[in-house]
């Protein structure tokens, strides 16, 4: 009973405080507001940043394992033939890969960027020859038309299935496509499909092309760049993986190619964004700081005002704990309601951001946020009300 | 048994002040004083003679460097600070110079302030004694404003009902009309007396203006950190 009454006596103290100091709490708490919101929206930003790279990469399937000429990403220094050194791959590699069991797609793609003309147009396209298996594997849906088979892929079929952004260029409505014949390197090919718009900048400039149809004056070495797969179940992708690799070590040597994993991709993705996020959270930290100096400032403001009242509280009875109570109580009440509202302000902005972008709430964030804002609020209004409770009541009124 | 039971006596207090310049400043030298229950005394003398450090150190604002202060029969003096507080709280009632209430708290919060630091229980209601006390003092109305929206007679009435709140043995004024006009201050005095009379408290007042001190049954001079003369 003591201590409730003790309790609610503090609090109602406390409120007295806050009603008749509307400016030192208003300004308080904005400064622990501040920096919560600071923090919190910051590393929302960075997580929302990897969510959206992470997606763009997930949608072409975590069990996608791929092929590739040179050391992969940790070497290379961009896409391209040619550049990541190393060998071409061919039939023969594609006929290895496909007696690996657990393989759901196996696709060879031959990959050349191009001059298309078509409507009296010319616009660059990147052609990419593949087996059927490619739509698939690229979860690839079809705005109009169709995608063409494996007939098509064995009887060297001139046709053609062209991405929205290139139907757009040339046909200037995707529907208006349907039917019509497009030349590339010299070879004319009858457009059956248009792929719905994915964002990716290749996929929605491509010519999707049975890769035989490619083995003439598009590619005449017979040659891929990638070879992609797609693996049945997640856990079984690392065994695929070593396996692709034995086997074509057979042929090759170890720097000349690589497979690489979807996951090895995410895993980089994540390293990065951990960086990223730490360079955000040291941003976040400074804006903690100015937050905190604010702070520091309206406290210090009011320690000659604080003081007397610390020495007329002392001299009508209180003692040293019931001072540092009420000051602490004080403190945290401050501290709470502006980390609280800072954290509703960020809520309420991450949930519209959301919308556009897939920003998120970080439970690590917001604790540090929240817990390094209160510890400077706190002691800032702990310090001065310690130092007055140390005087004698009488020094502590007559403070200047 | 003695007549006049002390309710508080100082033997051989010193107070030494280390100023700025590390030099001591002696502001109470060997001070012995028994002040009576009932008695209504004032101590005098000029300013910086120590009447207010004497004060301070009856108050229990203040510790004295040597000697001992003894209230009803018992040493003060090594009392920590909790049990100083306690006293502060419960044996005696300040009313200063500047009022010092607190502006962010009503008329009645200030007066009831004491109240929240209580140790004892209470035989009566804090909130119906408030009202009284108010009542008394005429200033019943004003028990919602905020002290620095009343006059200064006003300020040190709830000053005197927050010194009486607690329903103290003893009540220290350090120049209590310092702060008021010439009229205001005879009815603060007034206040006094009437409350010396009729319910018996001990009060002792600090004051530099012979004729406040006057009206006082007990005039305690204080010069230059001595007392030097009595007149009763």
């Amino acid at each position: 009973m003591k201590f409730l009454s003790g309790s609610y006596q503090l609090l109602s103290s406390a409120m007295a405080d806050f009603r008749r100091d509307k400016i030192r709490t208003a300004l308080t708490s904005l400064g622990i507001m501040i920096g919560v919101l600071s923090v919190v929206l910051l590393i929302a930003l960075g997580l929302g940043l990897k969510n959206y790279i992470e997606g763009q990469f997930e949608s072409l399937g975590a069990n996608l394992l791929m092929v590739m000429p040179g050391s992969g990403l940790g070497g290379g220094s961009g896409f391209g033939p040619g550049v990541m050194g190393g060998v071409n791959f061919d039939e023969k590699d594609v006929r290895t890969l496909s007696r690996i069991s657990g393989l759901k797609y196996l696709t060879p793609v031959a990959f050349k960027s191009a001059m298309v003309e078509g409507n009296g147009k010319e616009e660059s396209g990147y052609i990419m020859g593949a087996n059927e298996q490619f739509f698939g594997l690229m979860n690839l849906q079809m705005e109009v038309g169709e995608v063409w088979g494996k007939t098509e892929v064995g009887n060297r079929s001139k046709v053609v299935v062209i991405g929205n952004s290139l139907a757009e260029s040339i046909f200037d409505k995707p529907a208006d496509a349907m039917g019509k014949t497009i030349s590339v390197s010299g070879i004319r090919l009858k457009i059956i499909g248009v792929a719905e718009k994915t964002g990716d900048g290749e996929q929605d400039n491509a010519l999707f092309m049975p890769y035989t149809t490619t083995f003439g004056s598009i590619n005449p070495d017979k040659q891929f760049f990638f070879i992609y797969m797609g693996v049945e179940s997640k856990d079984a992708v690392e065994t695929v993986a070593k396996e692709a690799e034995e086997a074509l070590l057979k042929r090759y040597k170890d720097e000349d190619f690589s497979v690489t994993q979807m996951s090895e991709i995410l895993s980089t993705i994540n390293q990065i964004f951990g960086v990223i996020n730490a360079f955000l959270l040291a941003i976040g930290s400074i804006s903690l700081i100015v937050g905190g100096i604010g702070i520091m400032n309206i406290m210090y403001a009011t320690v000659t005002e604080r003081t007397r009242e610390v020495g007329i509280r002392r001299a009508i009875g209180a003692t040293r704990k019931d001072i540092l109570l009420q000051f602490l109580t004080e403190s945290v009440l401050l501290s709470i309601f502006g980390g609280l509202i800072g954290l509703l302000l960020s809520a309420a902005i991450v949930a519209v951001v959301r919308i556009w972008f897939p920003v998120a709430l970080n439970l690590m964030a917001v604790l540090i946020a929240f817990g390094v804002s209160s510890a400077i609020g706190i002691f800032f209004g702990v310090f001065p009300a310690r130092k007055a409770a140390d005087l004698s009541p009488i020094e502590a009124i007559r403070y200047e | 048994m003695k007549e006049k039971q002390s309710i508080i006596s100082l033997k051989g207090v010193t107070k030494e002040f280390v100023l700025g310049d590390g030099s001591v400043f002696t502001a109470l030298r060997n001070v012995n004083l028994d002040i009576h229950r009932g008695e209504f005394s004032s101590i005098i003398g000029p300013s910086g003679s120590g009447k207010s450090t004497l004060m301070h150190v009856i108050g229990l604002l203040d510790k004295p460097t040597r000697g001992e202060v003894v209230i009803n029969g018992g040493d003060v003096s090594h009392l920590n600070d909790d049990e100083t507080s306690y006293l502060r709280n419960e044996f005696v009632g300040f009313v200063f110079q500047q009022f010092n209430l607190l502006n962010k708290l009503t008329i009645k919060e200030n007066i009831l302030l004491p109240t929240t630091y209580a140790r004892k229980k209470f035989d009566y209601k804090p909130s119906e004694r408030a009202d009284y006390l108010m009542d008394m003092f005429g200033i019943l109305s004003k028990k919602d404003q905020y002290p620095n929206k009343v006059s200064g007679g006003q300020q040190q009435r709830v000053a005197v009902a927050r010194a009486l709140i607690m329903n103290p043995q003893l009540i220290l004024a350090d120049e209590p009309t310092g702060n008021l006009d010439h009229k205001t201050g005879n009815e603060i005095i007034g206040l006094f007396e009437e409350l010396n009379k009729k319910e018996g408290i001990t009060i002792i007042m600090v004051t530099h203006e012979m004729e406040i001190a006057e009206r006082t049954r007990r005039r305690i001079k204080v010069f230059d950190g001595e007392i030097v003369k009595e007149q009763k």
